[in-house]
């Protein structure tokens, strides 16, 4: 018996190749264009004008005003430097806690799976679950922060100046760190095991083999960890926006709750648009260079 | 052919529901308490006359961007909106609200109403006399107090010894101050007072505003949009360092508190005072959520120097501009009955909390909760932030100094309302409203 298919023949009825996919792809491509590139041309467009969006009014074309105003208001570079050290603190913090964690267990020993599954915990939740339950613990009063660490219930965190950013960086870090974790634990297990056996016949110190062996080649995946990280908090609102609303005064309004407030308090639409503009160009230009390095790193 | 007739028959469904619901009515406001009794109250409406209302909601967060977007999209999915008094402004000019003036004349609304908030919460440009919104949802800011405090003898005795004047229901700012440094003992747990600190939004102006008015400041001459000298004034300064000083007697962690923080402080018994809007004192009645509700009492806000003011809350109900002629009459039909004297009392009823002056001065109304008497009060003495369309960019200014000065403890209450005097000029200037 010849159990060969038939080709289906288009005339017949059936569906070509090509129609399948296009069946497949068009609805796709339609879907992107509407909830991906549409918004992000209007928003280029409306970043060239003045409009706010609780207005009935059209827009005003003003050329490059909205960018000028952006970078010639002297609180947008406090609110960038603001959000380059919270990214630095943060980033800084997750790579040696999550890469400190990935050291620690990348070694055989019992209950390694649960532990590391309860690491990953915190990165499971959403920041703004996180930035609520945080706020909570960080509080003087209930909170158990302080009478870990053994302060006056009078303590404040995230009212002072001082050090809301640091509360903010601590939670962050805590949030993050299994994800930078997680990286350098498959980068750390795909390391050849003959190579630290090599080293260990050459007597070669824990040092000299964390700097010659362990670091070069969990680099590529540490990098992708602290590329994402670096996009992530630069666009971090929502744990942030609940834990402190961005103040006490402006101390930790990073640009993305600036953003919100002029895009959806001050409804000043054009100019938050050319905001949201600059920062989108600063974050492809710090992850250039990131990828450059990562690119390196590859290579070596 | 069976296909067909089901066809049919679905299609004939859709159009008489269709037809069912061109007779219902659909308010927007957020989700609280006062949307559910606005609910109870329409399905009164409802009984009378036969059209269904039905009040939608949204979260608080959500209501200010849900609104604006519907109405700046021309949209019909709500009928009218219980919007915030500062959104007159961009309600009137963007030609979202449909003008009120003829009923108001008609039907004596601004009459029935207390001054204070018609001018609030219907009023654009403010001294104008045209109107936008019905009075609906009164609300100022007020306070609770620990009555079991204030009433032990110890603590009087104390208290009279340290201050010289008997301890009781601040009639003074002053005497707020002391009562509230005379309860602050972190030691024991126990703090002076609860204010809103919040950065976002409007919190923490709406707490300033209360000692502002009271001490002389001013938010500005909003009929000539004049702020250099009235904003700054000594005036101001001095309404801001006093507001600074009450920051002190606060629990700790306090600078990032409005309406909820407000009442967690009273419940959890931590606070000798707390300011907060009528509008959530509900909560503290109930022994379920407070175990304190017995020994918790109301009072409104004191005499400042220059006089006695309460920062405005609440609602107006507005006609959406984009409705279908028969919406709009349906929403008028609704909104006649609601201003009716005998349908404000039922408002009241409800748990309402009514502008309408003949029924906040009744018995019936100062004696059905505990804190109806001190609301009554301070629906006479309220007072109001600018309404104008570019409100956000002002708030957004005033927001950042004041809680730059008052929380993070930086610069002067002078250069903090210096800086809110130049940056509110620019803005007028920008927009055109002056030179």
């Amino acid at each position: 018996m010849n159990h060969t298919a038939a080709p289906i023949n288009p005339a017949q009825g059936g569906l070509s190749d090509l129609s399948i996919r296009n069946l497949f792809i068009i609805p796709t491509i339609v879907f992107l264009i509407l909830i991906n590139v549409f918004p992000l041309l209007w928003s280029l467009y409306l970043s060239f004008h003045e409009w706010r969006a609780n207005s009935a009014d059209d827009p005003v074309f003003v050329g490059i005003q909205n960018y000028r105003e952006v970078l010639n208001d002297s609180n947008f570079w406090d609110t960038f430097t603001l959000t380059a050290q919270y990214v630095v603190y943060a980033v800084i913090g997750e790579v040696m806690v999550g890469f400190g964690i990935a050291l620690l267990l990348n070694r055989s020993m019992r209950g390694k799976g649960l532990i590391t599954t309860l690491l990953l915990l915190p990165m499971m939740m959403s920041p703004a679950v996180v930035g609520l339950f945080w706020k909570l613990l960080w509080n003087p009063s209930w909170g158990i922060v302080n009478p870990l660490l053994g302060l006056p219930n009078d303590f404040a965190w995230l009212s002072d100046p001082d050090r809301a950013m640091w509360a903010v960086v601590i939670t962050d870090v805590w949030m993050w760190a299994p994800f930078v974790m997680l990286l350098s634990l498959a980068g750390l297990s795909a390391i050849p095991q003959y190579l630290y056996e090599a080293a260990e016949i050459d007597r070669a110190s824990w040092w000299f083999t964390f700097r010659n062996i362990t670091l070069p080649l969990v680099s590529p995946l540490l990098l992708i960890a602290i590329i994402f990280r670096t996009m992530e908090n630069f666009k971090q609102f929502d744990m942030i926006f609940t834990m402190t609303g961005g103040g006490p005064g402006i101390n930790t309004e990073v640009n993305a709750i600036k953003l919100y407030r002029m895009a959806f308090q001050q409804w000043d639409t054009g100019k938050s648009c050319a905001f949201a503009y600059i920062m989108l160009i600063m974050v492809i230009g710090i992850s250039n260079i990131y990828i450059k390095y990562l690119n390196k790193a590859k290579q070596r | 052919m069976q296909i067909l007739r089901r066809l049919s028959l679905a299609l004939f469904s859709l159009v008489f529901c269709g037809a069912v619901n061109a007779q219902s009515l659909t308010i927007f406001w957020a989700e609280w308490d006062p949307a559910n009794q606005l609910q109870e109250l329409a399905d009164m409406y409802t009984e009378e006359n036969g059209v269904e209302v039905v009040v939608e909601t949204t979260p608080w967060p959500d209501f200010q961007t849900k609104t604006f977007t519907e109405l700046t999209a021309k949209g019909t999915s709500f009928d009218i909106v219980v919007g915030d008094s500062q959104w007159l402004g961009a309600g009137a000019t963007g030609g979202h609200y449909v003008e009120m003036t003829d009923f108001f004349a008609e039907h004596g609304v601004d009459k029935s109403m207390t001054e204070g908030t018609v001018t609030a919460y219907a009023e654009y440009p403010k001294g104008s006399k045209r109107y936008w919104a019905i009075p609906t949802e009164g609300d100022a800011d007020g306070w609770s107090y620990r009555k079991d405090w204030f009433e032990d003898p110890k603590e009087m005795a104390a208290f009279k010894e340290k201050y010289g004047y008997d301890l009781g229901i601040p009639e003074t700012w002053a005497q707020l101050r002391d009562i509230a440094e005379f309860f602050h003992r972190p030691d024991e747990g126990r703090y002076g007072v609860s204010i809103y600190t919040q950065k976002d939004y409007d919190a923490l102006t709406m707490g300033i505003e209360n000692v502002l008015w009271a001490f002389g400041g001013s938010l500005g001459d909003m009929a000539n949009y004049k702020v250099q000298g009235l904003v700054n004034s000594p005036g101001s300064v001095e309404a801001i360092e006093f507001y600074k000083e009450l920051y002190q007697f606060t629990p700790p962690d306090w600078g990032n508190t409005f309406f909820i923080e407000g009442n967690q402080a009273m419940t959890q018994g931590q606070v000798a005072m707390a300011m907060n809007y009528f509008a959530f004192f509900p909560a503290l009645t109930n022994p379920k959520i407070n175990p304190h509700a017995e020994n918790t009492g109301y009072f409104a806000n004191p005499a400042g120097p220059k006089g006695r003011f309460a920062a405005l809350g609440g609602q107006g109900m507005s006609i959406n501009s984009y409705i279908s002629d028969e919406q709009k009459q349906l929403a008028w039909d609704f909104l006649e009955w609601f201003v009716k004297e005998e349908n404000q009392y039922k408002w009241a009823e409800v748990g309402g909390f009514t502008c309408n002056a003949n029924v906040l001065k009744s018995d019936a109304f100062l004696e059905a909760t505990p804190y109806n008497k001190a609301f009554m009060e301070s629906m006479f003495i309220v007072k109001d932030f600018w309404a104008n369309p570019e409100y956000a960019d002002l708030l957004e200014s005033i927001q950042r100094n004041l809680h730059e000065y008052i929380v993070a403890d930086k610069g002067t209450a002078q250069e903090a309302l210096d800086n809110i005097a130049n940056d509110w000029e620019a803005i007028f200037k920008k927009h055109g409203y002056s030179k």
